[in-house]
């Protein structure tokens, strides 16, 4: 064994993931004897804003905490407080929520695969380099995020943060027409993501299968985005209300940011991966066949190959689109009443980075009196930090820069949106 | 077409937004965006002449304000004050390796020094903002 030198790499700030942190890895000799994923900026100031504010409040609120998954932040945040106030909501309102996420599923799949990863994989420094290399794909990806992003601004009312959506519906609803006039740019962006997914299984990946505990949303029928029941692979199936029962956040020194771990379990993995392995019967047709014909099939146990499968969910955005605006049919009334009441409602929604628990808990006023949100990449965070435990003991002798990007790779697996739960993220390295 | 940048809930992050704001009062047409990379090559689309306003971090004083008018700007990498990993600088590249600069493009940076969820707008940014749409009213739309 090589002796016990310790050296120190540090990339400041870290490139190509959503928001900033750090990361820190300490290397003995050929081993890594320490690595922490430092989150520096308060994540539960918003919890702390939401109080006393009306819940009428919290979904836009909430859906400033980031600005690529605006959507799920509202659809946690709409469907908890609806619980709380106990309200049924239209099933053609219902509908129209699950074409909205559509959107962002495939703006931000398209942004990741294309515009944050698929470099790392191709040699790529960035984006840049890719598009002199390959500027047909550049091309292709921003006209499949511009798609998701118009679907999110017909239905949301504005692209960036959607202001339609409210408590009991939408303020107002799109007409069929409109709708369909989605149709034809749709059906290119469908046929964009099946190339996506040949595109991405093309890709080199590193042998790299991990033991992981899944975790995601399963419901009776479809692929999980807005409701389900919360499965994992080592027999989790529970309700949004039993969330805190099961999964406990740990203060850690290094992080503000809160580490999230299965009780009597530890670390725990959501997202694309997880969505695929524990739900791929409920991919509709096109979007099973598209795994398939690269050879894609659960379990999944690489996350380097979470490129393809968000290729894959990209194609099932898509195809689901398509469905729901052929089988739309506008509600009776763009929202129910939503009366004040006291109580507590929590709900989970599948972000495209994972599952984002929200719970509120109203006073007779429909006043918020307390709220707690989980985003996806809080609770990946510690998973990162196994995964890096081990894979950075692969590039302990490799020049600093190589080790370093290699890193900053398998970082990028899991699409963190760290923006959700903090800001900088800088990586350095020990040795 | 002028574009200002930024986010209102993180502080001077808005100084972009802020000068657009300014700009439309003066009577100028100027569009606010989030500034990330994807949605400013859009904003280029077909345009000739564009400026864009955004908070940057290199160190300066706050309130600073910087001006990078050839084209392309040689923005300092990761200087602008976005918390998304591609902001102005990639844009301008990607644009560049795309083919889709508009024919004059002119970026001014205004220093930030508060960029946390919720901070308030620093004065010398705002002092800034005011200096710099009264800048880009005065040569015209840009």
């Amino acid at each position: 064994m090589t002796a016990h030198v310790t050296r120190t790499i540090e990339v400041d700030p870290l490139a190509r993931v959503e928001g900033e942190g750090a990361l820190y890895i300490k290397l003995a000799g050929e081993r890594v004897s320490d690595v922490k994923l430092r989150i520096f900026e308060p994540p539960r100031l918003f919890e702390a804003f939401l109080r006393g504010r009306h819940c009428s409040e919290a979904p836009d609120i909430t859906a400033r905490i980031c600005g690529i998954c605006p959507v799920a932040y509202q659809m946690s945040a709409l469907q908890a407080v609806e619980r709380a106030l106990g309200l049924r909501i239209d099933p053609a309102i219902r509908q129209l929520r699950r074409l909205l996420y559509c959107g962002e599923w495939i703006e931000s799949h398209a942004l990741h695969v294309y515009l944050l990863h698929a470099p790392d994989f191709l040699g790529a420094q960035d984006v840049v380099a890719l598009a002199r290399e390959h500027r047909a794909v550049v091309e292709r990806a921003l006209r499949l995020k511009r798609i998701g992003n118009d679907l999110m601004t017909l239905i949301g009312g504005r692209e960036i943060h959607p202001i339609s959506p409210v408590i009991g519906g939408f303020t107002r609803v799109p007409g069929v027409a409109a709708l369909r006039e989605m149709v034809p740019a749709l059906e290119w962006a469908l046929e964009a993501a099946r190339e996506t997914v040949r595109f991405t299984a093309g890709l080199s990946f590193p042998d790299f299968d991990q033991d992981y505990e899944f975790v995601a949303l399963r419901h009776p029928e479809e692929y999980p985005v807005n409701e389900g029941r919360l499965v994992s692979n080592r027999g989790l199936d529970i309700d949004a209300a039993e969330f805190e029962d099961h999964f406990v956040e740990q203060h850690v020194k290094h992080s503000n940011a809160l580490h999230s771990v299965i009780r009597g379990r530890g670390s725990y993995l959501v997202g694309p991966l997880a969505r695929f392995n524990l739900n791929f019967d409920r991919l509709p047709e096109v979007a099973r066949a598209a795994a398939l014909e690269v050879g894609l099939k659960p379990p999944i146990l690489n996350p380097f190959k979470s490129i393809v499968v968000r290729a894959v969910e990209t194609v099932f955005a898509c195809a689901e689109a398509l469905r729901l605006i052929a089988e739309y049919q506008p509600p009776p009334a763009p929202r129910v009443e939503a009366p004040d009441r006291a109580g507590v409602g929590q709900a989970i929604t599948e972000a495209p980075r994972g599952i984002l628990y929200h719970r509120y808990a109203l006073d007779d006023r429909g006043l918020i009196l307390a709220a707690r949100i989980v985003p996806p990449t809080a609770q990946n965070q510690k998973r990162i930090e196994d995964d890096l435990r081990e894979y950075a003991a692969r590039f302990a002798t490799w020049p600093e820069e190589e080790a370093t990007w290699k890193c900053e790779q398998a970082i990028r697996n899991y699409d963190p949106c760290i923006s959700c739960a903090t800001h900088f993220l800088r990586l350095t390295i020990e040795r | 077409m002028v574009i200002g940048c930024g986010n209102d809930a993180r502080g001077d992050d808005a100084a972009g937004l802020l000068v657009a704001r300014r700009l439309r009062q003066l009577g100028v047409h100027a569009v606010e965006r989030p500034g990330e990379a994807t949605d400013l090559i859009e904003a280029f689309a077909g345009a000739e002449d564009v400026t864009v306003v955004d908070a940057v971090v290199t160190g300066a004083r706050p309130g600073a304000i910087h001006l990078w008018k050839d084209t392309p700007p040689p923005l300092p990498p990761a200087a602008t004050g976005s918390s998304h990993g591609m902001g102005i600088a990639e844009a301008i590249a990607l644009a560049g390796a795309l083919g889709r600069l508009p024919r004059r493009l002119r970026v001014y940076g205004i220093e930030a020094a508060r960029l946390g969820l919720g901070s308030r707008v620093s004065p010398e940014v705002l002092a800034a903002v005011e200096a710099v749409a009264q800048e880009i009213a005065g040569v015209g739309a840009g």
